[in-house]
């Protein structure tokens, strides 16, 4: 599985970060970026699925291999 | 609040956000309009104003800002003086491509981690609070608690004094409360507040400190310092913005709990779910409702907006629809799935939500954590709620057990 922001649509309502900060961070500026390349580990994967669910801008996409 | 606007009769086709009808409870109004035909109502007061409703429309306007200007984003019956892009106070009152300077100037004061700094203060001050009135069996949740809290918050990072409290409310509420006043009235508010700025700002240039005042005096957008306009507009801004919205937040959240005993044994026994119970409550009861400007006759979805009409961005109603959320009236206080937009939607998202989210959190904890589950409401009647832009209680009796 793997996550990726679209920092087009990314306006920093910071709610992945604040759900799962194992799976991203935001800079100064709120704009929120995914870690390790994206890469969620199994038990990560939860988490994952409600950083995608809450971010109100639709910014994060969620790929399932 | 004396209103110089009839009653309304005919929310379809002459709805005012300031009647008192909508203020006690504006969320059936908002299904029965969304669940029309029509979901985009329209009224001829304050020189025409549209409202849709459903997510769909309320976020597809946000998103637009080629059609839609964010030059004034309180209605009223006057239209804004300054000019676009910058406008009165930027940047919520700016558009592109000047809007995105002057928000960024903010954005670090307000981080996460900026904001986590000022959370054991937040703490201590929500502590303080109800210290003050320890002993009593009657509290009121909204005079004695919530709305000290963001006044406190702000004063602090702007470098005001904090004696001047009731100052500030007093500026807040006129700004955002009073629209149904008269213009001439609402200019001399407007005025008392200029005044009161311009003596912080004076010295602050005598005497710089840290803060954000002084922050936003030696900032500089493109190379050159801010004009005085910007400047004073911001500092009005951040004081204006945070105050009324937080407060509401904090007292519709401690309505909620002292209403609903379920949640309330809930939350004092589960301390985790906190989190999701402010994201829910911030979902359930979000407190604003934004504007925009209509800036050339233009069709919205088979609306005829004409130039300089008004549309007001009710958030709170997109967090309702239930094309989005599941049983959207229910509130779940651990709502796994909530992309809820009380605090905006696209480039002008508030600013200051981190801050606003901690102060929340901090607020409800410390009264959790002071009366557990043992509060109540003293008397569901005595219960007011604003008007207009910003909803949330003003009075709010609770009875401590
Ligand atoms: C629960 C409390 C709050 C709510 C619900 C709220 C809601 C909002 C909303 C909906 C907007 C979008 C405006 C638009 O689209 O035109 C906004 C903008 C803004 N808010 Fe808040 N707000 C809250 C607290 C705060 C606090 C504490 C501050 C900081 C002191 C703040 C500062 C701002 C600023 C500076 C903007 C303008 C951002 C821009 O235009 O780029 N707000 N707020
Ligand atoms: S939740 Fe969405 S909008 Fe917010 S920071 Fe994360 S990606 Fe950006």
């Amino acid at each position: 599985m793997k996550v990726r922001v679209d920092q087009q649509k990314c306006q920093g309502h910071n709610r992945c970060y604040s759900l799962a900060p194992e799976l991203f961070d935001v800079d100064d500026y709120g704009t929120a970026k995914e870690l390790n390349d994206g890469v969620v580990p199994p038990e990560l994967a939860d988490k994952a699925r409600l950083a995608v669910a809450n971010c109100p801008e639709y910014a994060i996409e969620l790929t399932e291999d | 609040m004396a209103g110089i606007h009839p009653p309304v009769t005919d929310w379809a086709n002459d709805f005012d956000h300031t009647d008192p009808v909508w203020a006690a409870d504006p969320y059936p109004i908002w299904a029965d309009i969304r669940s029309s035909g029509c979901p985009v109502a329209h009224s001829e007061r304050y020189g025409g104003v549209w409202l849709p409703t459903s997510h769909d429309d309320i976020s597809a306007i946000a998103y637009d800002t080629d059609h839609f200007t964010s030059q004034s984003v309180v209605v009223s019956e006057g239209r804004p003086m300054m000019p676009a892009p910058q406008g009165i106070a930027p940047p919520i009152s700016s558009d592109p491509p000047f809007h995105h300077g002057a928000r960024r100037l903010l954005l670090p004061a307000f981080s996460p981690k900026a904001v986590a700094v000022l959370e054991p203060f937040t703490r201590e001050y929500c502590n303080e609070l109800l210290d003050a009135v320890d002993g009593k069996d009657v509290i009121d949740a909204a005079v004695d608690y919530a709305q000290h809290i963001p006044v406190r918050v702000i004063a602090k990072m702007l470098g005001f004094p904090p004696e001047d409290a009731d100052t500030f409310r007093m500026f807040v509420h006129n700004a955002l409360e009073g629209v149904d006043l008269p213009v001439e009235k609402r200019v001399e508010n407007f005025g008392l507040l200029d005044e009161y700025l311009r003596a912080q700002v004076d010295d602050h240039i005598a005497n710089p400190r840290d803060d954000l005042t002084t922050f936003l005096l030696n900032a500089e957008m493109d190379g050159q310092p801010l004009n005085a306009e910007h400047v004073g507009g911001t500092i009005a801004l951040l004081l204006i913005a945070g105050i009324d919205t937080t407060w509401s937040a904090i007292g519709a959240s401690l309505w909620h709990l002292a209403k609903t005993p379920a949640d309330r044994e809930r939350l004092a026994s589960e301390p985790a779910l906190m989190p999701f119970a402010v994201e829910e409550f911030l979902r359930a009861y979000a407190p604003v409702t934004m504007a925009r400007l209509v800036k050339d006759d233009f069709e919205f979805n088979g609306c005829p907006m004409k130039a300089n009409e008004w549309v007001l961005l009710p958030f709170p109603a997109a967090n309702r629809d239930p094309e989005v959320f599941e049983n959207p009236d229910e509130v779940v206080i651990d709502r796994v799935e909530n992309r809820h937009a009380a605090f905006g939607l696209g480039i002008h998202r508030c600013a200051g939500s981190n801050l606003a989210r901690m102060e929340m959190q901090v607020a409800i904890e410390v009264w959790m954590d002071r009366f557990g589950d043992r509060f109540t409401l003293a008397n569901p009647d005595a219960v007011t709620w604003s008007g207009g832009q910003v909803r949330g209680p003003r009075q709010l009796p609770i009875a401590l057990s």
